[in-house]
C-alpha cells in the first residue's frame, strides 16, 4: 500500500503491528534525457542527485551525497552517483538507505533533498518521483511526484525526524533553487 | 565473474546446458518460446508453457511459484530453432498482483549445472506490464548467446505470444491460464496421503539428479508429439497423478507449495534482538575471502559506531557548554536559585544524551563483541593470533592466503574488543618496527623497547614464512652490529633462514647489493615480457629483507639500494621489514623522509597512530607476540623447514 503523499503530510514510521521501521530507503528517479541521434554525446543529460542532510537541535552534524556517500556514523547510505538518469518507469536511479537504528543518538532530523546539478528546472524532467521504502520488505511506504513541479531545480522532499521512541516523516515538497544541497541548508532551516 | 547484464546486453555462453532461475516477490509463471531463423514461433507446439512444460531441450515449471528454475540443454534443441525466448507472467488469480510494478524488481540468473552464475539481470523498471520477455538465447554462427531484453507487455500474455508472431496467441494463453489455475488448484495443502507420499519421493528421486538424466535416452527432453502441447487433454486431478518416472522434474519443494490465492507477500517479520553472528558471514569467494571480508565489516562497523558515539557526546558537551553560557549571562540568574536550577537542567540533559550514547555503543559493542568470539576462533592460521589453536594444528599451506595478520587494533572506547588487523598479501609497503616510541609513560626502557622490536619482526617474518607454500617466501637478515642474535634465536635455530645474518659493513653490501640486483632482473625480464629468460640461479620466491639497527653499518650507497628496494622492490617479490628508531638516522635530516614516509610503521607496545579509512580514529596497534614460554613459533618453523627440504 502506497501514500501519495501531499505537501506537509505527515506518516508516522511505526509499523500496524507496533514494531519500528528499522531500515528505509529514500529512491529517487527519473528519466533520461532523450538520445540524441547525430553527435549523441551531446545529449543534455539530466543529472538530479538526492542528498541526505542529518541535523541535531537544527545544526547540520553530517551529510550524505555524492562525494560523501556514507555518513561518519554509518548509518546513512548512498548508493551511488546516477549521472544520467533511468528508464523513468518506476526503478530507482539513486537510493539512499538509513539504518535508524545507528543513526546517533543526537540527530533528531534527517532531510532528503533532491537537486538538478545540471540545472534543468522539474518542468523539463520527465516521471521525476521520490520514494520512500521499508527496506526490509521492500514495501512503498510514500511516493512522491515530482514532475510539472515548476521553475525549480530543486526540492526538499522529506523530513524523517524523532517522535517519541520512533520515528515520523513528513512530506516537505519546498522547492528550492540550488546545485548542490549546500546552496539549500537557508532553505531547509525553516522546515525544521 | 557473472557478469551482470543490462537491458539489450548480450554475453556469450560457454556452455550448452545450462539452468535459468527467475525469481521474484509474488508468484509467476514462466515459460519459453522457440523460434526459427526468421524470429517466428511456428506455432502452439513451439511454446513451453505449465500446460506443456517440455519441449526438447527445455522444461519449464507446471505450476506459477516465486521462484522458477528452467533446464535447458541447448544441445538438444532441434536445428531449426534459432531463439529461445524466456517469458514471465502473472497469473490471473483472485488477490494476487496484476502488474509487476507492484513487485520488486524480478532477478534472473543464468547459471551453469554446477551453480555457478554465467550472467545475472535484474528486471528493474517495471510498472504496468503482466508479461514480459525477460531474456533470449540465440544461435550467433555454431555458438549460443544470451542477451537481456526485459520487454514488457501492459497487455499480458496473449500480447506478448501475439508479438512472437503465433496467431493463436489468445487461444495459448488461456490455455495457459488454465493449467496454471490446475496447478494452483492441485498445490492446495492437502493432509498427506499415501498418494501424495509417492509423488513426495517421485519428486525427490528425480530432483537432484536432473544433470544425469537430462543427457539419457528417455529424458525429459524426448520429442514430444506435436500438438500435445497446447490442448493437452487436462491431467486427472489429484497429486498422484504426476507421472512417475522419467516425467518432467518438478522443480517445487514438496513442502513449499503456492496457496490457491496467495496474498500480497508478507516478509517475515524480522526477528526480535540481533541474530546470533556466524563466522564467514560476509561476500567471498572461499571461506579465506569471507573471513577477511567479515573481519573488515567489523572494523568498520567499530569505526562507524565510535564515530556516532563520539560526535553525540561532543554535541552534548558543546550544547552544556551554550547553555551554561547563556544562563550566565542572563542577569537575572546570577544570583539566587534560577541560575541553580537552569545549570542544573543543562547538565541534566547533558547526561542524558551521553547515556543514550552509551547505551547505544554497548548495544554494538555486544554484538561485535560476540562476533569476534566466533570469528576468532574460526581464523586460519595467517589471521589468527599466536594463541589460537590454529597454530597448533599447523600444516605446511599448499596456496598463499589472501592476507595476512599484522596486529590488533583498538579504541579506548572498544576495550577489550580487539580487531584483527589484516592487510592484502603480497605486502604493497614495506614495514617499518620502530624501536624508538617515544616512551613517557611506559616502563618499557630503551634496550627492552629493541629486543621487542625485533621480536615482533620475527614473529612477523616467521608469520609469513608459515602461511605461504613451501619455497615461495624466503627471508634474510641483515644485524650490522650481530645485536639481535638472541631475538634472531626462533629464526636461526630451525634453520628457516636460508643465509645466517649478514654482519658487519661488508654483510650489510652483500645482501643488498644481491637483492638490488635480482630487483633489477626481475623488473627487467617483467618489462621486456621474458620472465623465463631470468638466469637459472636466480631465486624467484618472494622475499622479506629483515634490516636491524638501521643505519648502522650502512654506507651512503646502502641508504640508496635501501631506498632502491623499498620504491621497487613490493612489485618484484622484495619486501622490507625495517627495525628501527628514527632518531637514529637523524643525521641523514630529511634525505630519509620518503623512506619513513613509504614504509608501513608498527610500534612493539601498544600505540595509537594507525587512523582507520572510513572516519580517521586514532586506533591503538598492538603487535601479535607468541605468548610467553610458548614454542609455537618454533614448531611451526621446524615444520616448514621440513617441508621445504622435502621439496628439494
Amino acid at each position: 500500500m502506497t501514500v501519495n503523499m501531499t505537501k506537509g503530510q505527515a506518516i508516522s514510521l511505526e509499523k500496524k503491528d507496533g514494531g519500528s521501521l528499522s531500515a528505509v530507503r529514500m529512491g529517487l528517479g527519473w528519466k533520461a534525457a532523450p538520445r540524441r541521434g547525430l553527435f549523441g554525446s551531446r545529449t543534455r543529460e539530466i543529472d538530479l542527485d538526492a542528498s541526505a542532510v542529518l541535523f541535531a537541535d537544527k545544526q547540520p552534524v553530517d551529510v550524505v551525497f555524492f562525494r560523501h556517500l556514507v555518513s561518519d556514523d554509518g548509518s546513512v547510505r548512498h548508493t551511488g552517483d546516477n549521472l544520467v538518469g533511468g528508464a523513468g518507469q518506476g526503478g530507482d536511479d539513486e537510493a539512499i538507505l538509513v539504518d535508524l537504528a545507528r543513526v546517533p543518538v543526537h540527530v533528531d532530523q534527517i532531510v532528503f533533498t533532491v537537486n538538478s546539478f545540471t540545472g534543468q528546472t522539474f518542468q523539463e524532467v520527465q516521471n521525476a518521483f521520490c520514494r520512500l521504502v521499508d527496506e526490509t520488505t521492500g514495501q512503498e511506504l510514500a511516493r512522491y511526484t515530482l514532475d510539472g513541479g515548476g521553475e525549480y531545480t530543486a526540492q526538499i522532499m522529506a523530513k524523517v525526524h524523532r517522535s517519541g521512541s520512533g520515528w515520523t516523516m513528513t512530506a516537505l515538497g519546498v522547492p528550492a533553487r540550488g546545485r548542490t544541497f549546500q546552496d539549500l541548508v537557508p532553505a531547509i532551516l525553516p522546515n525544521l | 565473474m557473472a557478469a551482470e547484464l543490462v537491458r539489450g546486453q548480450n554475453h556469450p555462453l560457454a556452455r550448452n546446458r545450462i539452468e535459468i532461475r527467475i525469481s521474484a516477490d509474488a508468484p509467476f509463471v514462466a515459460g519459453a518460446t522457440l523460434a526459427d531463423e526468421s524470429g517466428r514461433v511456428r506455432g502452439a507446439d513451439g511454446v513451453a508453457h505449465p500446460g506443456a512444460p517440455t519441449l526438447p531441450g527445455i522444461e519449464v515449471s507446471r505450476q506459477a511459484a516465486a521462484e522458477h528454475r528452467l533446464a535447458v540443454d541447448l544441445d538438444a534443441m532441434p536445428e531449426t530453432v534459432h531463439r529461445v525466448s524466456v517469458l514471465i507472467a502473472l497469473p490471473a488469480t483472485p488477490g494476487g498482483p496484476t502488474r509487476f510494478g507492484a513487485l520488486a524488481a524480478p532477478r534472473a540468473a543464468v547459471t551453469g549445472l554446477d551453480g555457478t552464475e554465467v550472467a545475472g539481470y535484474t528486471l528493474t523498471g517495471l510498472d504496468a506490464e503482466s508479461a514480459v520477455v525477460v531474456l533470449e538465447l540465440y544461435r550467433r554462427h555454431t555458438a549460443w548467446k544470451i542477451r537481456a531484453v526485459g520487454q514488457g507487455y501492459a497487455a499480458g500474455l496473449p500480447a506478448l505470444l501475439d508479438d512472437q508472431g503465433l496467431p493463436q496467441a489468445a487461444e495459448l494463453a488461456r490455455g495457459i491460464e488454465e493449467a496454471v489455475a490446475r496447478g494452483l488448484a492441485r498445490s492446495v495443502p492437502a493432509p498427506t496421503t499415501d498418494a501424495d507420499r509417492s509423488r513426495r519421493t517421485a519428486a525427490s528421486a528425480h530432483g537432484p539428479d536432473l544433470p544425469g538424466t537430462a543427457t539419457a535416452a528417455g529424458s525429459p527432453y524426448d520429442v514430444q508429439t506435436p500438438g500435445d502441447s497446447a490442448v493437452r487433454p487436462a491431467p486427472p486431478e489429484g497429486p498422484a497423478a504426476a507421472p512417475p518416472t522419467g516425467g518432467p522434474v518438478d522443480y517445487t519443494h514438496p513442502k513449499r507449495r503456492q496457496p490457491p490465492s496467495p496474498p500480497a507477500p508478507e516478509a517475515p517479520a524480522p526477528a526480535d534482538g540481533p541474530v546470533p553472528p556466524v563466522a564467514g558471514d560476509a561476500v567471498g569467494w572461499s571461506m579465506d575471502e569471507r573471513l577477511y571480508n567479515q573481519v573488515w565489516g567489523m572494523f568498520e562497523d567499530l569505526a562507524r559506531s565510535t564515530a556516532a558515539y563520539r560526535s553525540a557526546v561532543d554535541f552534548a558537551d558543546s550544547r552544556l557548554e551554550k547553555e551554561l553560557d547563556q544562563v550566565l549571562s542572563d542577569p537575572r540568574s546570577r544570583l539566587g536559585s534560577a541560575g541553580d536550577a537552569a545549570r542544573e537542567a543543562a547538565r541534566a540533559r547533558q547526561a542524558q544524551l551521553v547515556d543514550q550514547a552509551q547505551a547505544v555503543l554497548d548495544r554494538d559493542l555486544a554484538q561485535l563483541a560476540a562476533e569476534s568470539e566466533v570469528v576468532e576462533p574460526a581464523l586460519p592460521p595467517a589471521y589468527a593470533r599466536w594463541d589460537n589453536p590454529a597454530w597448533h594444528g599447523y600444516r605446511v599451506p599448499t596456496e598463499p592466503p589472501m592476507a595476512v595478520r599484522l596486529g590488533d587494533l583498538h579504541l579506548p572506547e572498544s576495550d577489550p574488543l580487539r580487531i584483527p588487523m589484516l592487510v592484502r598479501l603480497p605486502l604493497e609497503r614495506g614495514l617499518w618496527i620502530d624501536s624508538g616510541v617515544p616512551d613517557e609513560s611506559r616502563s618499557v626502557e630503551a634496550g627492552e623497547l629493541r629486543h621487542l622490536a625485533l621480536q615482533t619482526a620475527v614473529a612477523l617474518a616467521a608469520r609469513l614464512l608459515a602461511v605461504h607454500p613451501a619455497g615461495e617466501f624466503g627471508v634474510r637478515v641483515i644485524d650490522p652490529a650481530g645485536a639481535g642474535a638472541s631475538a634472531l634465536a626462533p629464526l636461526t635455530e630451525t634453520g628457516a633462514l636460508d643465509t645466517p645474518p649478514a654482519t658487519g659493513a661488508a654483510g650489510v653490501a652483500g645482501t643488498l647489493g644481491s637483492l638490488t640486483e635480482r630487483v633489477d632482473l626481475v623488473q627487467m625480464a617483467v618489462r621486456g615480457g621474458a620472465s623465463d629468460a631470468l638466469p637459472s640461479g636466480l631465486d624467484t620466491s618472494r622475499q622479506l629483507l629483515i634490516v636491524h639497527d638501521f643505519p648502522h653499518g650502512f654506507d651512503d650507497r646502502a641508504v640508496t639500494q635501501l631506498r632502491y628496494l623499498a620504491d621497487e622492490g613490493p612489485d618484484v617479490g622484495v619486501h622490507l621489514l625495517l627495525v628501527a628508531d628514527r632518531e637514529d638516522a637523524a643525521a641523514y635530516g630529511p634525505l630519509l623522509d620518503p623512506l619513513w614516509r613509504s614504509l608501513m610503521r608498527l610500534t612493539p607496545v601498544p600505540d595509537d597512530h594507525l587512523a582507520d579509512p572510513w572516519v580517521g580514529h586514532a586506533w591503538t596497534y598492538e603487535p601479535c607476540l607468541v605468548p610467553p614460554g610458548s614454542h609455537v613459533l618454533q614448531g611451526v618453523l621446524t615444520q616448514v623447514v621440513a617441508a621445504r627440504t622435502k621439496r628439494t
